[in-house]
Order: C-alpha cells, then structure tokens, then sequence
C-alpha cells in the first residue's frame, strides 16, 4: 500500500466530515447510500412477505401502502439517482479527466449534507408515522384526502433534488473546464460523457420537482387549488408537470449505469469500445428525447388522442439509442481476450436484464398496448428490470471494478463471483412472474389480491429472499476486504483510463503532477507501451 | 392477426387453462392479444440475439483462446444497421399500438351507454334505465357499451382485464371507454389507480349476460325511476326549471334539443353540447352563457353531487320539448311541493 494516499492524509471524524476532497465525499455517499439501500430494500422485503397471501393479512393496508410508498421514495431519490453519480462518478470524474477535484469542492460536501439532511427528514417522518402518497405523490389524494407525513416526506424530497442539482452542475462546469493537457471531449472515457448527459438531465428537469412539490404544498397547506378541479385546477397537471420530471429522472439513473458498462466492457475485453461516437452521442440523444416523452405516463389518463400519438412516436425513438449501446457494448468483445472477472460478470448481467427492461418498455409505449400493462405488475416488473436489473447490477459491476482503486484492496474474486450469480438468478425469479401478472392484469399497489395470481406471487417473493441473499454478500465480502483482501496495486485490470496510472489509493490531490493526455480513450497499445517502458526503466 | 382463427382459439383455450394468460371476453381482446405476442416476439428475438452475441464472442475470444485482442474503431455500415433494423421495429409497433388505442378509445355510435361513478373505495353503475349497482356491473353480449365514467374525489382507474380495456376516472371530467362483451361469465374489475387505504378493495365483478338473461335482469333490477326521470325531478325541485322554461320571455335558454347540437356562446366561441359540457355549464355557468343571455346563473359547485348531475345530463339528453318542464313549472308555482330526488347533496 502506499505510504501517503487520500485515506490516511488526515484522521479523525472532522477530517471527514469538513472534508473537500471529492474521493473521500464519494464515500461518504458510499456508507449513506447503502444504508438507505437496505432500509428501502427492508421495506420492500416486507411487502413481498404480505403478498405471499392473497389476503392482506400480515400488516393493514395502511401501513402496507406506506411501506411501498417509503420504499420506492427512498429507493428513488435516495438511491438510485445519487447511487453511481454521487459515488463512483463523485470519486472518478475528475481522475478520468485528469484534474485534482471538482470544480468546487464546497459545493460537492454541501450536497453531500442536503443529501444527509434529506434522508434525516425522511426517516423523521417515518418515524412519526410515515407516509402513504404512493412514490408520485398523486393529487388530489397528496393535497386533499391523506392524513400522513406529505408535506415533511415532499420537503426531504425537494431538498434530495437539490442535492441532485449541485452534483450535476458540479460535473457539467468539471468537465467544461478541468480537463487536463490533451484531453480533448473525444479522449474523454465514455463513463465521462455519460455523466455529462445525466448531469444536464439533473440541472434541468429536478427544479421542475422542486416546483411541482412547492406547489403539492401550497395546494395542500393553503388550497390555492392549482390541480383542484373543484376551485377550475387541473388534476392532470400535477402528472404532467412531475412527469416532466420524472421520466428524465429515469435516465438520471440509468445513464451512469451505461457509463459504468461501457468501461468494464473495454477492460474485460482489452479492446477500445465498439463506435466510441455513437456510444457518445446516444448517451447525449437519451438526455435530448428524455425530456419529450413524459407523457408516455398518462396515454390512459384522458389527455388528447393526438398528444398520445406525438408522445408514443418519442418514446419509440429514445429506444433506439439503447439499442445501440447495447449493440456496441457486443461488438466490443468480437476481436478482443475477454476474461470474467465479477465486474464483468454484472456488465452481462446488465447486458440482458436491460435489453428485456428496454423491450418491455417499447410494449408499454405502443399506445394500444399500453393500455392493458399499464397500472399493473408489469410495469412494476418493467421499471425493476430498468432501475434494479441495470441501474443496480451496473452499480454492482462499477463497485467491484473500482473497488481495488478506492481501497487499494481486491474484494475476493470467487465469493463476488457467486453473490453476482445468486444476485442474477434471485432477480429474473423476483420480477419474470410480475410481467405474466401483469398481463393477466393484477394491479399495482394491492395490499390483497385476488386467489388466482397467488403462484406466481409466491414465486417472485422467492426470488426476492435468493436477491436479499445477493445483496447482502458484497456488504460482507466488501468489509472483509478493507483489512484481509490482497493488494491491488495501481492498476490490477492492466485498464487504460487515468485513474489506473496512478497509485491505489491516490493521493489527496489525484496525480503527483497533471497527467498529459496523449493517446485516445481505451488506448491498449499505448498502455503497453508505457507498461513495457516502466518495466524497462525499473529493470 | 395473421394466424387461423382455429389455430387461435386452441392457443388462447391452452394459454386460459395454464393460469398464465387471461381470458378472453370481449371483441378488443384478441386485437391486444395479437399485438401481445408480436412485442413478445420481437422482445424474445432482441434478448436472445444478444445473449447469442455474448455467449459466442464470449467463447470464441476469451483470454485462453484470444490472447491478444485486435483494435476495432468501430463500423458505420454496423452502426446503421442497428440503427435503422430496431428503429423500423420499434415504428411497426408505434403504428400497430395505435390503431388499437384509437379503436378502443373511440366508441362506435350505437353504443349503449352506462355511466359509472368512482368513489373512494366503490364503483357505482348508473344504467339509463334506473338500475343502480355497487362493484357490480351487468352487460349483455354483443353490444357495444360504452361508459362514461367520474370520479367523486381522488383518481381512480377502471379496468377489466379480461376485455383487454383500461381508462382513468379523473376528478371533475368524464371519461369514457367501450367494450363489446364476448362470452357470458363473471369477470374482475378492478381499480389500478392507487386511491388510498382501501385501494385494494376497489375491486368489482363484471356479469356477462347473454341478451335473453340480461333483459331479464334489467327488468328485475330497475328501481322503478330512470335516470332521467330522477333528472327532471332534480330540474325541478332545484329551480332549474324557473329559467330554463322554454318561455320566450325566461332568463335562460331554452334546453330542449340542445343535446348534440352546436351552441354560441356571449364570448364568441362555438361548443358542441355533451354530457361533458352539460356538467361544466351546471358547475360553471359563468363561463359558459349563451349569446343573448346574461350571466345570471348561479354556480351548483358543490350543491349536487356526481349521481345527481349524471341524472341532469340523461334528462337534457332526453329532453326534445319544453310542455313538461311548464308543466311542472305551474303545478310547483301552485304551492304543490316539489318532488324529493335523491341526486341533492344534504347539508
């Protein structure tokens, strides 16, 4: 290990918490946000328990609608929107683009504690008795007809999404203007550029939130009666405007995931990435079309015929890009030496949940189609296949692969292996019986259910105990490993982007001196050379 | 659909009998269920490519056979076709999906109409005929039906999986959707709007009659008063009749006909009438005054509640003459009370 690294440049808690280095505030968001992880995975641990019966029989519907809504709140805006971001992206952005910190590191810690506060004002209101809006927090039933904590759990969450939009902003201007000598927007890595597309979703569609929140607050302290039909408001405007939202916010979650993908892909391969511009800019057309297709939300909600053919036509075409990392991220092994190491391991696992995620999404965007799925299993199943089966497994994958460089230890390779198998295998059994439940049309957010779609229940709460297990392994493997695993050294992957080259754990200012960018990304040759020439210099 | 129709029915009776597949009662429902089985196809064929890529190149270049990978920058005619192949799917499926949205949407003009009110947590069923059901619903086979559906509070939806049909019942604003029920038999309906506590419980059973029986049914359920005969009560009792005589000298215009046709409003602008704006002018009328009239109009915003102006909307859908409402304008003036309906929200 090296002697001088950023952990153990300064000690104590205070060094920690006061601290300006983005490596050492992306664990700061590590701990937080697994610690929410596994709040939120208890909560949906315990609705499937309820629905391994068909009678609502295990807690009241009360609590059972507060249990999906705290879950999917805190899975949502605590989780998946900062997991890969606010950690991975937060600890390798400004080492990939050769810079010594974000852009303003203040900033970076200030999101870090709106984050913190958010999550302590969460757990406050559930505390207190929680909250059953539903994640979307519909109205009226938000601002007219529900006696829980909505305006507490409404504030936790705006104050989430600003924590978001410093992030992001923090990224765009990093980006913009730290990028070292020779590192021009084309030797960028592609976990770059898909952070770029996130961070400008984050700035730009989370005020919307912040509106729309506002707003539910005003309606529901006050009455001014924006979305209360009764007073000329629109209900249907409160869909319209947290869509406008929270549809881009789908990509604010799954963009760094294809980021992490794109590089654990190259470094298994030892090859560059397949179409480096094509993953390039569909990274940059998901952000574009992202914003035109909320609507794809609401095609049974009454909105205009013609409106929902406009949206439906958008929603086919942000498919493509997908389609198209995908393709790319194939085409990167033909030719290459692939190995399967557990990041690679997840990248496949990514590869095929998201191709189905993806698919299941065009069902739900062909308007006819739609209207049998939409409010039911499926779409629970669909998103889950997107937000859990990608977003995680990619968080998964990114964890592993970047684990040797955060700690300057290796996890152990055959334990992560199984835990990335089991996680695989628990997740198709949780989600595959929600699609065929939903077709047969049981609905979403059902504390009771009818007796015929018992089986397939049980089944996918089978599978949820096999993704527990799944989960759980890393946390342990993990901490093991931060005193018993192996050495890493600087680069254990022989992987070509900045961060590799220099020492694990870095230095609190990254790199001795600036790196000069000389080479294009995934440049195998160059970093054989370079391996060749150190050996002989050493030598 | 593309497949023999013999050949159809054995693969949906197999699918129904292995639990996986819902039935199939109603004439939409093999429309949904052809495009079904297209989106599975192209998404079967979509993940087994890719893991025929994975798998492949997988073996066929891992580290022990492939010791040193070659460089590829990449292939535009590739590009293209991955580009172009699931881009002219994916607007297969588009065209596909809404040809059917717009025939499930788009109700046929012999419809018979029901209108269902949603309240947390019940469906309440309004036939024209006066029959009054709660999370029960009887239709006939072989006609169209269309509801016309509403919300009393939150947002609900209304769906019956077996007839492949699905609309939003919104707060403050009619929906509608249509079906032509297939085969006799009782059927879920649920609510798949998240609604509140009892969500869950919204829950309801559709019985499809045959004609013979659904006559039969129609006759022992009526309560006697159809719902536009509650309406002309409600006209009464709540003065509408006062104004809207039909007298060439009355404050308001006259509502006999007006069903369907085209209105001038004082503002300029041009409306058809239907139940729709028929709801707004009760709960609105400010906004929406007849050119030559005065906006004199008081508002009925929360004074009748959503039976009670579907019974107005039936009346003066029904309403060809104005005799009868000057009829019954005299016998009230003549100190006779007025008639009760049950339509008037009690304090």
């Amino acid at each position: 290990m090296p002697k001088k690294n950023f952990i153990n440049a300064e000690h104590g808690l205070l060094s920690w918490l006061l601290t300006g280095d983005h490596k050492r505030i992306a664990i700061l968001y590590l701990i937080s946000i697994t610690v929410f992880f596994f709040i939120g995975g208890a909560f949906a641990g315990l609705i499937r328990l309820e629905l391994l019966t068909p009678q609502g029989d295990l807690v009241s519907s009360d609590t059972y609608n507060k249990l999906f809504t705290m879950h999917g709140v805190i899975m949502v805006f605590l989780f998946l929107v900062p997991s890969v971001p606010a950690t991975i992206g937060n600890f390798l952005i400004p080492m990939m683009i050769g810079a010594r910190d974000l852009a303003f590191p203040k900033i970076n810690l200030l999101s870090w504690y709106l984050y913190i506060a958010a999550g302590t004002i969460m757990l406050t209101a559930m505390a207190l008795g929680g909250v059953d809006t539903g994640w979307t927090f519909t109205t009226p039933l938000s601002t007219h007809y529900l006696n829980t904590h909505v305006l507490t759990t409404a504030v936790a969450v705006f104050i989430a999404g600003f924590s978001s939009i410093f992030t992001g902003l923090n990224f765009i201007v990093t980006i913009h203007r730290m990028r070292c000598p020779g590192m021009t927007w084309f030797r960028m890595p592609l976990f770059v550029w898909a952070h770029y597309a996130a961070s400008i979703l984050m700035v730009l569609g989370t005020p919307v939130l912040a509106i729309t929140l506002v707003l539910v607050g005003m309606e529901r302290v006050f009455g001014i009666g924006v979305f209360d039909p009764t007073k000329g408001g629109d209900p249907l405007l409160f869909q319209h405007l947290f869509w406008f939202y929270s549809h881009p916010a789908v990509y604010i979650m799954i963009l760094p995931g294809m980021a992490v993908i794109s590089e654990v892909v190259s470094t298994f391969s030892r090859k560059r990435v397949f179409g480096y511009t094509a993953v390039a800019f569909s990274s940059v057309a998901i952000a574009l079309f992202g914003f035109f297709v909320w609507e794809h939300h609401m095609f049974i909600m009454g909105v205009s015929n013609y409106s929902a053919l406009v949206f439906s036509l958008l929603t086919m075409l942000v498919a493509v890009p997908s389609a198209i990392k995908i393709f790319n991220w194939c085409f990167t092994l033909q030719q290459g030496s692939i190995t399967f190491e557990t990041p690679m391991l997840y990248a496949f696992g990514f590869m095929g949940l998201f191709t189905i995620g993806g698919l299941t999404g065009v069902f739900l965007g062909s308007l006819g189609m739609d209207i049998q799925l939409t409010e039911t299993y499926f779409i629970v199943a669909h998103f889950h296949f997107v937000m859990v089966g990608g977003m995680l497994m990619a968080f998964l994958a990114g964890v592993h692969f970047w684990w040797p460089k955060m700690t300057g230890r290796m996890y152990p390779e055959s334990l992560s292996k199984l835990a990335a198998v089991v996680t695989f295998i628990g997740f198709n059994l949780t989600f595959m019986p929600q699609f065929i439940l939903g077709y047969l049309g049981m609905p979403r957010r059902y504390h009771a259910y009818p007796q015929e779609f018992q089986v397939l229940n049980v089944l996918s709460t089978a599978g949820a105990t096999v993704l527990g297990v799944g989960y759980l392994l890393p946390v342990l493997y993990l901490a093991w490993s931060l005193k018993y695993g192996a050495i890493a050294g600087d680069n254990p992957w022989q992987a070509t982007g900045l961060e590799w080259q220099t020492q694990s754990p870095p230095l609190t200012e990254n790199f001795p001196e600036i790196p000069i960018m000389d080479h294009e990304a995934y440049d195998y040759e160059w970093l054989e050379h370079k391996t060749q020439h150190e050996v002989t210099h050493v030598g | 659909m593309g497949i023999s129709p013999v050949l159809w029915q054995f693969l949906v009776k197999w699918l129904n009998a292995s639990a996986l597949f819902p039935s199939e009662a109603s004439t939409i429902a093999p429309y949904m269920d052809a495009l079904y089985f297209f989106l599975l196809s192209i998404t079967g064929i979509g993940v087994l490519l890719v893991a025929v890529l994975l798998v492949v190149f997988s073996v066929r270049y891992r580290k022990a056979v492939h010791p040193v990978a070659t460089q590829i920058e990449g292939s535009t005619l590739l590009e293209a076709t991955w580009t172009i192949i699931p881009l002219g799917l994916f607007l297969i499926c588009f065209v596909w999906g809404a040809l059917l949205y717009f025939r499930i949407y788009n109700p046929p003009v012999n419809s018979m109409n029901i209108y269902i009110v949603g309240k947390q947590w019940m469906w309440k069923a309004e036939h024209p005929g006066g029959q009054h059901e709660i999370n029960a619903l009887h239709v006939p086979t072989g006609q169209p039906i269309q509801l016309t559906m509403i919300s009393q509070d939150v947002f609900h939806s209304f769906s019956i999986p077996a007839f492949r049909i699905k609309r939003e019942v919104i707060p403050g604003r009619y929906s509608t959707v249509w079906f032509q029920a297939t085969t006799p038999g009782e059927y879920h309906i649920f609510c798949t709007q998240y609604c509140g506590t009892n969500h869950s419980a919204m829950i309801g059973t559709i019985t499809v009659l045959s004609p013979a029986d659904y006559k039969k049914w129609t006759e022992e359920s009526t309560s006697g008063m159809s719902l536009a005969q509650n309406g002309e009560r409600l006209f009464a009792s709540m003065g509408c009749n006062a104004c809207h005589s039909g007298n060439a000298a009355a404050r308001g215009p006259s509502l006999a006909g007006v069903y369907g046709s085209k209105l001038l409003l004082n503002n300029g602008s041009q409306v058809l009438v239907n139940d729709a704006y028929l709801r707004d002018a009760i709960l609105n009328p400010s906004q929406h005054v007849t050119s030559g009239y005065t906006p004199i109009m008081p508002t009925y915003q929360g004074q009748i509640s959503e039976d009670g102006l579907i019974d107005l909307v039936e009346y003066l859908k029904n309403l060809s003459s104005n005799d009868r409402v000057q009829q019954t304008l005299t016998t009230s003036q003549s100190d006779q009370a007025a008639p009760s309906a049950s339509g008037v929200v009690k304090p």
